[in-house]
């Protein structure tokens, strides 16, 4: 049974309504087609309505879609000969991240991405998608791979958060994150970022170092979870809700803040409604993009990055604030 | 009542700090004349052991330095320049009451940010230093911190000598939500570059060092130290329980357990900080020919 989401109901009840009269109309003897008409007008009207002025907290919801098309969905539909490759040749091969080698319109790239998984057997094995230190390093590994050969890599992000874990603060949770975000400042070719669904703070972040930052309409990325910052900033996770506005985490959002480049429109109520459509909506703008940068030099490309990073934050002097007062 | 007493004085034992307020004292030397060292509990004269650069007398309990204290004690004298120490933070997110809590912290603290950056000399060495203060909004990362950090780093570059961090923070700053994120990724980029360059990177993470910034510049170090008994971590202790289920050890996230699971070169004692700095500045040789003799 599909999952339905809070702010969808009024939609669907009325879309059950058409269907009750169709059949009713069916079965008796009695012209309700104007009626009709006109309840499917206003379905039309509804559907606009809410659709057009989704607010921040049912993105949330929709981002956290338990059918929400995760990297490896997009993958099948957007590359040709997907080849994973396990393990961070040290310790152990991380499940929360998949990456590889494949060819997208014929160009051979690397594809990397945050896994979720599908049911809870998946999801336990898979750790619900939040990376160890060993899912980063191999991420870099499979980067590095690409540097050598000069194949372009686009990054899906999907993840809550890296693990927050015992195991993972001993192995170095801190410094994995830290070193993908210096060593993705060096890389030779192209480096393409997805947030497909949610964007969580650092544990996103370390695979977010690109050339291009691009987020589906109805996903996050964040600081904190809504729930998270709820609770330190107003001590009750309850607030979720208002801390959804207030953190600005949605692509509408973060364009305006300068965090990502472009906005990949989303099929009406969300990705998981059509997957297919949805790959095709990404694979427009990934052919756009890797035709762009594959025009720049590697000096050109490691300069774009870090003009792209270099200019994110916002701030004043204090003799201004004084002149203000 | 003699029973009750002997609980009493039992009470009385495990209060943390003691200080003796004089007149004086509540005028001029805000923190007492006294410290009570919360590791050994032992008392000492305040102004003995800002002198022993705030290390405990008895134990070495290494106490927390503000920017300003630290500066004293690592900077040779009189050769630190302060660079951007006008940048403020704006409310990029509108956030509500996030400009009225940096002003108090600045009335507070008098400082304008969470970390101050100049240039200076240790042991003669020309470095850039950024010093993070734990006193300013806990010392957490926003838009001004990253550019602060950003901006020393660039001035490292330029003038082709060491970059030396102090880190101590809580994390990201919340009221800036993916800006402060954003500066994660700022300060590591530039971080790269100067690598590339031939920069020399030394972190010194003191207490506390987690989150955001303990996941940025803090682990990026060719040489990444840290004081006796800091908390280092990227996750929180309490969220790690609420995850795994289980107790920690009692040393868990400790600078000494960062050590033992190989994620820091040395712990280093403030008292001992300044003469191995300089051994390695003195040892460390800028890239170009190897020269011997």
């Amino acid at each position: 049974m599909a999952v339905e989401l809070e702010f969808e109901r009024p939609i669907i009840e009325l879309r059950k309504k058409i269907t009750e009269l169709k059949e009713f109309t069916k079965n008796a003897d009695v012209d309700l087609s104007s009626e009709i008409q006109k309840l499917e007008g206003r379905l039309a009207k509804l559907e606009e309505d809410i659709y057009e002025n989704i607010k921040p907290w049912d993105r949330v919801q929709i981002a956290r879609h338990p059918e929400r098309p995760t990297t490896l969905d997009y993958i099948s539909f957007l590359f040709e000969n997907f080849f994973e490759c396990h393990g961070d040749r040290t310790f152990a091969d991380d499940e929360a991240i998949v990456g590889g080698i494949a060819k997208f319109k014929g160009l051979p790239v690397t594809v990397i991405g945050h896994q979720r998984g599908k049911d809870t057997k998946e999801n336990i094995r898979r750790n619900f998608g939040m990376p160890h230190p060993e899912g980063y390093r191999k991420a870099l590994r499979l980067m590095k791979q690409a540097d050598k050969f000069r194949r372009p890599i686009i990054c899906f992000i999907d993840t809550k958060g890296a693990y927050p874990g015992k195991a993972a603060e001993e192995r170095g949770q801190s410094e994995a994150i830290a070193r993908n975000l210096f060593e993705m400042a060096g890389l030779h070719v192209p480096v393409i970022c997805i947030v497909i669904g949610e964007g969580g703070s650092g544990g996103a972040l370390a695979l977010g170092v690109g050339n291009r930052i691009y987020m589906l309409e109805n996903s996050t990325y964040s600081v904190i979870s809504p729930e998270g910052a709820a609770a330190i900033l107003w001590k009750d996770a309850a607030h979720a809700k208002t801390a959804a506005e207030t953190m600005k985490i949605t692509a509408p959002d973060l364009k305006g803040l300068g965090v990502i480049d472009e906005i990949i429109p989303e099929i009406k109520g969300g990705a998981h409604k059509d997957v297919k459509k949805q790959a095709e909506e990404i694979e427009k703008i990934l052919t756009a993009s890797l035709k762009e940068l594959l025009h720049l030099s590697e000096e050109e490309l490691i300069a774009d990055r870090y003009n792209r990073f270099r200019t994110i934050g916002e701030y004043g002097l204090i003799n201004d604030l004084l002149s203000v007062n | 009542m003699a029973l009750k007493d002997l609980f009493t004085k039992n009470q009385v034992k495990k209060k943390k700090y003691a200080t003796i307020p004089t007149e004086a004292a509540k005028n001029d030397v805000p923190e007492g004349i006294m410290t009570k060292c919360p590791s050994c509990k032992k008392i000492m004269y305040t102004k003995e052991l800002s002198k022993n650069v705030k290390v405990c007398l008895h134990c070495e309990h290494h106490f927390p330095m503000n920017s300003k204290e630290r500066i004293a004690s690592f900077i040779d004298e009189g050769s630190f320049q302060e660079l951007n120490e006008n940048m403020i933070s704006g409310n990029p997110l509108q956030f509500p009451g996030y400009l009225e809590k940096l002003e108090a912290d600045r009335q507070k603290t008098s400082l304008n940010e969470a970390v101050i950056t100049g240039i200076g000399t240790v042991g003669g060495h020309k470095i850039v230093t950024a010093i993070m203060d734990s006193t300013f909004r806990m010392g957490s990362m926003g838009s001004v911190v990253g550019e602060k950090i950003t901006l020393a780093i660039e001035k490292a570059d330029e003038l082709s000598v060491p970059f030396i961090i102090f880190t101590a923070s809580g994390g990201a700053r919340m009221q800036e939500g993916a800006l402060s994120l954003m500066q994660m990724a700022k300060t590591s980029v530039a971080l790269k570059k100067f690598s590339n360059h031939g920069g020399l990177i030394i972190s010194i993470m003191t207490h506390p060092t987690t989150g955001g910034v303990s996941a940025s510049f803090a682990s990026l170090g060719d040489f990444n130290f840290a004081e006796p008994g800091a908390l280092i971590g990227f996750a929180g202790r309490r969220v790690i329980e609420q995850s795994i289920r289980e107790k920690l050890p009692e040393d868990f996230q400790t600078a000494e357990f960062l050590l033992k699971h190989g994620q820091l070169d040395a712990i280093i004692s403030r008292l001992d900080l300044v003469e191995k700095i300089t051994d390695i500045l003195d040892i460390h040789q800028p890239r170009g020919e190897i020269t011997w003799q």
